[in-house]
C-alpha cells in the first residue's frame, strides 16, 4: 500500500511537474520559516506545561499564542492573525494572569503542581500524538497548499463570508457572549455579596466573646479582595 | 506549503495540551492547557481553510468563520471558568483539582487537608461552610 501511494505519488508529481514543481526535501522558504516558528510555539507549549512556577506558565502561553499568530500570518490568514493577538495575547493570558493572582498562586516554584498520575497522562498524550501525526501524515502526504496569489484570509474576504453566509451563527454568538458576560458578572457579585456577609457575620462573631475564630484565615484571603 | 506542516504541529500542540489537562493540578494551569488544545484545533481550522479555498470551488470560507467562532467561544470559556475557579477558591481555600472530592465514590477523608468543609471539620467551621452553601 506504501509502494502503491509512492508510485501514485511519483505518478503525480510527473504529472504536475511542469505545473508545480514541489518536493519532500526542497522545502520553500514559507516552509522553513513555519518550521521554524512551529519548533518555537511547541516548546513554549511544552514549557508552559511542564514547568513548576505558575506565573512562568502564563508568560510562556504568551509566547505559545503569539507564535500561533505568526503562524496563522504564513498561512495568509491575516485576520485570524491579528485576532489571535488582540484575544489571546491581549485579554486570555491577562485574565489568566488575575486568575492567579486572586487564587493566592504561589510566585516560586511549587512543587506539588503536577499531580501523581503524571506519568500516565505523558502516556496517553504521546500515544495520542504518535497516532495523530502517523494518521495525517500519512493521510496529507500529497497534498500542497498553494500560498501564491490573494491572500486567503484577508480582512475583506473573512468580513464578506461572515456578514454573507454566517449571519445567523454570528449573532448567535453574540447573545453567548453577552450570556457568558452576565453569567461571569452574577458568579462574581454573589460571591462579593457572600463574602460582605460572611465578613459581617465574623465581626458580629468576634466582637463576642468567646466566639470561635476558626475562619480567620479565610477572613484574611477575603480582605485582601 | 506542504499540508502535513501545520497538521503534525497541531497535532502536537493538542497532545501538549491533552498532556497538561490530565497531569495538572491547579485549576488555571488546567484551563491555559485547554487554550493551547482550542488552539491547536484553530490551527488546523485556518489551515484546512486556505488548503480548500484554493482547490474547492465554494468553500464560503467556513473554516476561519469557525476558527473566529472558537476564538469566541474560548473567550467565553475563559471569563466563565475563571469565575468558578475563583469561586472555588473562596469557599475552599485552594484551586487544587486533586482536593476537590466530594462527589467521588468511596472516599475516605484520608488526612485534615482532603477534606476542609466534610463531616470530619470541626464544628463552627462546619456551620461556617453550611451557611455559605445555602447563602
Amino acid at each position: 500500500m506504501t509502494l502503491a501511494a509512492a508510485a501514485a505519488t511519483a505518478a503525480h508529481a510527473t504529472a504536475t511537474t511542469a505545473a508545480d514543481p514541489q518536493g519532500f526535501l526542497s522545502p520553500t522558504g514559507v516552509e522553513i520559516a513555519f518550521l521554524l516558528v512551529g519548533l518555537v510555539t511547541l516548546g513554549a507549549a511544552v514549557v508552559t506545561v511542564t514547568t513548576r512556577q505558575l506565573v512562568h506558565a502564563a508568560l510562556w502561553l504568551v509566547v505559545a499564542l503569539g507564535g500561533l499568530a505568526v503562524e496563522y500570518l504564513l498561512l495568509t490568514a491575516e485576520f485570524i492573525a491579528w485576532v489571535q493577538v488582540l484575544i489571546y495575547v491581549g485579554s486570555v493570558v491577562v485574565l489568566l494572569l488575575f486568575g492567579l493572582m486572586l487564587t493566592r498562586a504561589p510566585i516560586g516554584r511549587s512543587p506539588d503542581a503536577d499531580s501523581g498520575n503524571r506519568w500516565v497522562a505523558l502516556g496517553v498524550a504521546v500515544t495520542a500524538a504518535a497516532a495523530l501525526v502517523w494518521v495525517v501524515v500519512d493521510a496529507f502526504r500529497t497534498t500542497w497548499i498553494d500560498l501564491d496569489g490573494a491572500p486567503a484570509g484577508s480582512t475583506e474576504v473573512t468580513g464578506a463570508s461572515l456578514f454573507q453566509h454566517w449571519v445567523l451563527p454570528f449573532e448567535a454568538l453574540s447573545v453567548l457572549l453577552l450570556a457568558a458576560l452576565v453569567g461571569a458578572i452574577v458568579l462574581s457579585r454573589k460571591a462579593k455579596t457572600e463574602a460582605g456577609a460572611d465578613a459581617e457575620a465574623e465581626r458580629a462573631a468576634a466582637t463576642a466573646p468567646g466566639a470561635p475564630r476558626s475562619g480567620a484565615t479565610r477572613r484574611e484571603t477575603e480582605g485582601t479582595r | 506549503m506542504h499540508l502535513a506542516y501545520p497538521a503534525v504541529l497541531s497535532a502536537l500542540l493538542f497532545c501538549t495540551g491533552l498532556y497538561g489537562v490530565l497531569a495538572r493540578r491547579n485549576a488555571i494551569l488546567v484551563l491555559m492547557s485547554v487554550e493551547l488544545m482550542l488552539n491547536a484545533v484553530n490551527l488546523n481550522l485556518v489551515a484546512f481553510d486556505v488548503w480548500l479555498s484554493r482547490a474547492a470551488e465554494e468553500t464560503l470560507h467556513s473554516g476561519q468563520a469557525l476558527a473566529l467562532f472558537t476564538i469566541a467561544i474560548a473567550a467565553a470559556e475563559i471569563g466563565i471558568g475563571l469565575a468558578i475557579v475563583l469561586a472555588v477558591y473562596r469557599n475552599r481555600g485552594t484551586s487544587d483539582i486533586d482536593k476537590l472530592r466530594d462527589t467521588a465514590e468511596g472516599h475516605e477523608p484520608d488526612g485534615p487537608e482532603s477534606d476542609v468543609s466534610g463531616s470530619g471539620a470541626s464544628a463552627p467551621r462546619t456551620a461556617t461552610e453550611k451557611a455559605e452553601a445555602t447563602a
